[in-house]
């Protein structure tokens, strides 16, 4: 009984550990470079989540002066902090994308399978190049 | 005095505006003057903080004039000021580098653009070195890998496995970044604060506490990532061989380091009072990490024929010799750290500037095959690079015979005769890669005449510039080795 009311009062922090290991799993396993770039913004997000639900005090309101004495408010900072790394998840999921399209261009693929034989490609054809002087 | 006041906001926010402006300047050459202004402004501006540090001991600068507990502070105190100084010293030199080569190595409308996140990565990597706040970190540290990327990718139009490398760096560089975050979130929740200094404190009332420890370990991971520490090192050295030489100059130089001096604030500065863990971590992780970097390095440079990525490859190995340094976990084993970091900045961005030289005048990738007979056409260029090559070794008279001379005083210190054999032997594997390619390039006939470029003479002085100061630093180190212990002073305390 224990155990079933501590995974429901901290519903949140476990979809957080969900979301986290779900995006890091993508990330790591899947071929598609843009597919990659998805399960880094699940990973990101799942951090966002974490980082809100600290901020949580219970049985505390909006952080907005309501005038009223001992109001519990809930922690803004959090919520500060997170504004920004929504902000970086942005740049870093657009600069990814920006080097997809590039990588799409040079090697009309973004299948990593395909991409490293086209890098071992390159380097043989590096070395053939410099070996042929002989 | 208005300036002297704020130097250390304005070393990031001078070169931030800077690149802002260059990035809308469209000839090239003003885009590089504005920069190189902008690096000597850092530069003395940088040499001016070592006056205000050796006075105040500590110097921590509230920005907008909100209190540090609440507002964010910078912190410039003995451990970090030569840090600074290093990074606008390297990044004076580096833009001198870059007139010449980044112009040929990629197209002429990216340059001011490229020169403006030049800018921001030189910004990104002071604010990193000076700020106070762990979540602020986080922020420059995504600035410095995003604008890194950028100028890694940047070499796709030499070799187009460079954008390969950039999105890798991303990747990996963008879960370690978050994984650093996550960290700070444990800690936050624990600590109630994120200025660094003020954690100290609540740690101290807190004592022992799960969330705090949860959060270091999930903090040390996401810097060692930064940090290329010996596992999570696998960006490196494809990033920093693709990537056009300037920047490979520039960021082997500078970038790893500074997250490695991080990593030392980290585990000796904020969560030296978790005494049980941080010597657990050392002893157990750190070291045989570091033993295992300093050994792969050497081992899979010797094999390898590209010499850009012979040299990332290296620097995983130094990088290895650093940590192992840290995790001697005494006063001496701190210091030559630090030493190492300085020194080994300036002999790897000499290296790779002198590698750039040689692909240049060449004009193709610098490998066994390509490079051989070019020292004896390209003189100048081979002596500064033979010079900065025994320094790597660590031969007396070179700034890399004054780390090795540290490492070992602090390894004597232990009494652990392994210790010592791992640093020696490993020191003459080293040997072995460098004298491959002396020979190469000096003693072997080329298979079809060479057609040198004429040397760029711009690059030559920069060149020089850093070989002059591995024999200055390597002659007169008091400087140097006096900075490195000020600098364990204030990281693990006079003990």
């Amino acid at each position: 009984m224990n155990v079933i009311y501590l995974i429901l009062s901290n519903w949140n922090f476990i979809a957080v550990i969900m979301l986290m290991m779900a995006g890091l799993y993508i990330v790591i396993s899947n071929q598609n470079f843009i597919k990659k770039l998805v399960g880094l913004s699940i990973f990101q997000s799942s951090v966002f989540i974490f980082y809100i639900s600290i901020g949580k005090v219970s049985g505390g309101t909006a952080p907005i002066l309501t005038g009223i004495a001992d109001t519990i408010y809930s922690n803004p900072l959090p919520h500060v902090l997170i504004l920004t790394a929504i902000v970086v998840g942005v740049a870093t999921n657009a600069l990814g994308l920006a080097l997809v399209v590039r990588i799409n261009e040079a090697f009309n693929s973004i299948e990593e399978k395909t991409l490293l034989s086209h890098k071992i490609e390159d380097s043989r054809h590096e070395f053939e190049k410099g070996d042929s002087w002989k | 005095m208005l300036i002297l006041d704020n130097i250390p906001a304005l070393l990031v926010a001078i070169p931030l505006l800077m690149s802002a402006i260059v990035s809308v300047i469209s000839s090239d050459r003003i885009a590089w003057l504005f920069a190189l202004l902008t690096t000597l402004v850092c530069l003395f501006m940088a040499y001016e903080l070592i006056d205000i540090v050796s006075a105040k001991q500590i110097l921590s600068y509230a920005f907008g004039g909100w209190e540090p507990p609440w507002g964010i502070a910078f912190i410039v105190d003995s451990a970090n000021v030569y840090l600074i100084l290093l990074v606008s010293f390297i990044s004076v030199i580096a833009t001198i580098y870059a007139h010449t080569m980044l112009a040929r190595e990629i197209a002429v409308e990216d340059l001011p653009k490229a020169y403006a996140v030049w800018l921001l990565t030189i910004a990104s990597l002071f604010g990193l070195s000076m700020t106070g706040d762990a979540f602020n970190l986080f922020v420059f540290l995504e600035i410095s890998a995003l604008s890194s990327i950028t100028l890694i990718a940047l070499g796709a139009g030499q070799d187009r496995r460079a954008l390969i490398a950039a999105y890798n760096y991303l990747i990996i560089g963008a879960i370690g970044a978050t994984f650093y975050v996550i960290g700070v979130g444990y800690l936050y929740a624990a600590t109630g604060t994120l200025n660094l200094l003020n954690i100290i404190e609540r740690l101290n009332e807190l004592g022992t506490n799960q969330a705090a420890i949860t959060g270091l370990a999930f903090m040390l991971a996401g810097i060692m990532v930064k940090a290329g520490i010996f596992p999570v090192h696998i960006w490196l050295p494809a990033a920093y061989s693709y990537a056009p030489s300037a920047v490979s100059s520039l960021l082997s130089a500078v970038a790893t380091k500074v997250a490695i001096y991080y990593f030392a604030r980290l585990i000796f500065g904020i969560f030296m009072n978790i005494t049980q863990l941080i010597d657990f971590f050392l002893l157990y992780v750190l070291m045989p990490v570091s033993v295992t970097a300093i050994f792969y390095g050497t081992i899979a440079a010797i094999y390898q024929t590209d010499i850009k990525r012979l040299f990332a490859l290296s620097s995983i190995a130094q990088i290895g010799y650093i940590t192992f340094a840290f995790s001697l976990n005494s006063h001496s084993g701190v210091s030559s750290g630090v030493i190492h970091i300085i020194n080994h900045a300036l002999i790897k961005g000499a290296l790779f500037m002198a590698v750039g030289i040689f692909a240049l005048g060449i004009g193709k990738r610098a490998t066994m095959v390509s490079l051989r007979g070019v020292g004896r056409q390209m003189p100048i260029t081979f002596a500064g690079f033979v010079i900065a090559g025994l320094a790597l070794i660590g031969v007396p008279l070179t700034a890399g015979f004054i780390s090795k001379l540290y490492l070992f005083k602090a390894v004597f210190e232990t009494g652990n005769g392994l210790f010592v054999a791992i640093i020696a032997i490993s020191s003459a594997l080293s040997v072995l890669y460098l004298w491959k390619i002396f020979e190469v390039m000096w003693l072997q006939e080329p298979y079809q005449p060479l057609k040198i470029e004429k040397e760029p003479a711009v690059a030559y002085i920069s060149l020089w510039l850093m070989v002059i100061a591995i024999i200055v630093f390597g002659i007169y180190s008091n400087g140097v080795s006096s900075s490195g212990i000020l600098a364990a002073n204030a990281l693990i305390g006079a003990r």
